[in-house]
């Protein structure tokens, strides 16, 4: 790599360019870049660093302003979720779920109840009436999920006040949150075999007021960044990742989506009610960072589209699985019969008792696909329970993606990944 | 095309080494009786299969049991949506698989969370290093005879040495005081000060018997140290 050629370069911004223009022909991946001008240096960045949205740390070697290799050092939010479920039952667990992506936790909850509803083989008996108000979570927490994405997007690109305008929508969703589960933030909101509580009464009045703020928002929100000059320098043609790169690391979510690649799992693996949900899955064409900005505008609009059907379409009815063995029985019936009074105190003392066997379930969450592998050997508790966390594996890609761009592209690469590190860690 | 299909022709390949496929709540399950093999099996599955997609790759422990560890590996294909889960065994003794990051790039990561948390080594990794836990850590975390408690370790136990706030940290008012000022934490000055702060309230009761109105704890002076 060090030639002559290299060196005769004397200006300094030209060299740049020379090597910028060296690394985008011959991208990550290739042969090890040598110390062309013989003045790297290290820079560490984070884990505290406001564009690295919780604990990211990457070790940078740079030549000038250039990127020539990155390092990511992952898991300062490390909890050990996977051993701690390994300890506790089913039901337990279900808290736990809240702080890996604690942006959507609604989504996440849904997630792990399907999972254990797909070993105990009760996923397909679900009410109607769950399976509608687990939709209206999931597509809750995914414009949640994206408002704040896109909020800090803009902000570390310098766009401050898109952060404040759909911060003020989130808030309106936590709201909904709170009057649906009593909590804003870990909403702890499903049950194996159910929910914990039905739709208070007047809820679904709330839910539809605030869609139709929501989408004067979002087109707001566009009015200040699509066509926004500095918005658009910053992010096109920054952070591309051709499409058989994203497949071949595993990317998933609006991040493979924005390189081309169709794949929903709510249209491919349908669960819940999805397949009789009309919507439509944006596929983005350049894979960069404008790309998946894009992405997660429409998808927002798309999800309002699911809510508007979900709450229109919402049957009534019962929202728990009518086995007592699984969900728990109603409180004062407990009190007053034997039978309820046994199921209750297996339930809570020895957990749901699962069959041996092993599953993996994968729910298509607003980072990706979230996954639970779980490895029953019988009993109420896993015996074997694996998080497939789709910010772990799109950060993964970091070390390929960074090389050959310049120091201030990566709060814009950062930003359009939109991850979420206590769902890398666990 | 079905995952049962796909399994069958993975496994009409591979007939010596592959288990019959187990299917369970609709996924298919593929044993591989020697783990040296899982690359070969892992690349044919891509090139000739169409499983483009490495979903996750895991590990289980199964303390007690020989072979210890299994090795899971979930495949997902994009032209024809279909999964599949392989799982090969890995003895105690050797610990040790031949890595699949030539098939998937996405393996990278997986593989060095095994290795972190179960203690399996990946032979051909590029950059086999510890990824949760930090460099040095001299325990595998996830193995089941490592307590859910955790093991002391070169890090100290807590963050702090101060007192904790229940052992009259800084944070708690003290029951029994005559009066707020002298249960508020916020005006408590050590011992050595005590005269100081005594004259100091003094100081005050005098000043609100004089005029006759209430007087509020004024400025809190900073600690001395």
């Amino acid at each position: 790599m060090a030639n002559v050629q290299d060196i005769q370069i004397k200006d300094a911004a030209a060299r740049s360019a020379q090597l910028a223009s060296d690394l985008s022909r011959a991208p990550a991946g290739g042969e090890e870049l040598g110390d062309v001008t013989g003045e790297k240096m290290v820079l560490n960045m984070g884990p505290s660093h406001p564009s690295t949205h919780g604990v990211l740390r990457i070790v940078l070697e740079l030549d000038g302003e250039i990127i020539t290799k990155a390092t990511p050092d992952i898991g300062y939010l490390h909890r050990g979720d996977e051993k701690i479920a390994e300890n506790m039952t089913y039901t337990q667990f279900i808290p736990y779920t809240d702080r890996l992506d604690y942006l959507a936790p609604l989504a996440n909850n849904v997630a792990y109840a399907l999972a254990v509803e797909k070993l105990l083989g009760i996923d397909k008996q679900l009410p109607p009436r769950c399976q509608f108000i687990r939709v209206i979570c999931c597509e809750l927490a995914r414009i949640s999920a994206h408002l704040l994405g896109l909020g800090s997007f803009s902000m570390d690109v310098g766009a401050l006040t898109v952060f404040l305008h759909t911060f003020t929508e989130r808030e309106k969703i936590y709201n909904l949150c709170e009057s649906l589960t009593g909590a804003r933030f870990t909403t702890s909101y499903t049950r194996i075999g159910g929910l914990a509580r039905d739709l208070p009464p007047g809820w679904v009045e709330q839910c539809r007021k605030f869609l139709k703020e929501v989408v004067v928002n979002i087109d707001e929100t566009e009015t200040l960044l699509t066509r926004n000059r500095i918005f658009v320098d910053r992010s096109q043609g920054v952070g591309v990742i051709p499409k058989d790169v994203a497949i071949d690391y595993g990317m998933t979510g609006p991040n493979l989506r924005g390189s081309g690649v169709e794949h929903d799992l709510r249209k491919t693996q349908p669960y819940l009610v999805y397949d009789q949900l009309q919507f439509d899955v944006p596929v983005g064409t350049a894979g960069d960072s404008y790309d998946r900005y894009l992405l997660r505008i429409e998808e927002m609009r798309q999800s309002v589209r699911i809510l508007h059907q979900c709450l229109d379409k919402l049957p009534g009815g019962p929202v728990n699985v009518p086995d007592l063995k699984i969900v728990l029985p109603p409180k004062d019936r407990v009190l007053t019969r034997m039978e309820e009074l046994i199921h209750h105190f297996i339930n809570v003392t020895q957990g749901i008792n699962a069959p041996p066997g092993e599953i993996y379930f994968g729910h298509e969450n607003p980072k990706g696909e979230l996954g639970f592998y779980i490895n029953s050997k019988g009993g109420g508790t896993p015996y074997r329970l694996k998080i497939r966390s789709p910010s772990f594996v799109n950060l993964s890609v970091l070390p390929w993606l960074l090389r050959g761009h310049m120091i201030s592209d990566i709060v814009a690469i950062l930003g359009s990944f939109d991850f979420v590190m206590g769902e890398c860690d666990r | 095309m079905k995952a049962l299909e796909l399994a069958q022709q993975l496994r009409a390949r591979f007939g010596d080494v592959l288990s019959a496929p187990l299917e369970f709540r609709g996924e298919i399950t593929l044993e591989i009786a020697d783990a040296e093999r899982v690359p070969e099996i892992c690349e044919f599955a891509k090139k000739e299969l169409g499983f483009d997609y490495l979903v996750d790759i895991t590990s289980i422990d199964n303390y007690g049991d020989d072979p210890r560890f299994t090795l899971v590996y979930h495949l997902y294909g994009y032209g024809h949506l279909q999964s599949l889960r392989l799982k090969a065994s890995v003895s105690e003794e050797k610990a040790e698989a031949p890595t699949v990051i030539k098939v998937w790039r996405a393996a990278d990561w997986h593989e060095r969370e095994i290795y972190d948390m179960m203690g399996v080594r990946f032979r051909g990794h590029p950059d086999l290093r510890r990824i949760l836990m930090w460099d040095g850590y001299p325990y595998f975390p996830l193995r089941k005879d490592f307590p859910l408690a955790g093991r002391p370790s070169d890090l100290p136990e807590v963050a702090f040495t101060e007192p904790a706030p229940l052992a009259g940290g800084p944070f708690v008012t003290i029951s029994g005081g005559k009066d707020t000022i002298s249960r508020e934490p916020r005006v408590r000055i050590p011992e050595t000060d005590a005269l100081e702060t005594n004259a100091r309230l003094e100081r005050r009761r005098d000043i609100k018997e004089a005029h006759g109105q209430a007087y509020g704890p004024g400025p809190i002076e900073p600690r001395k140290p």
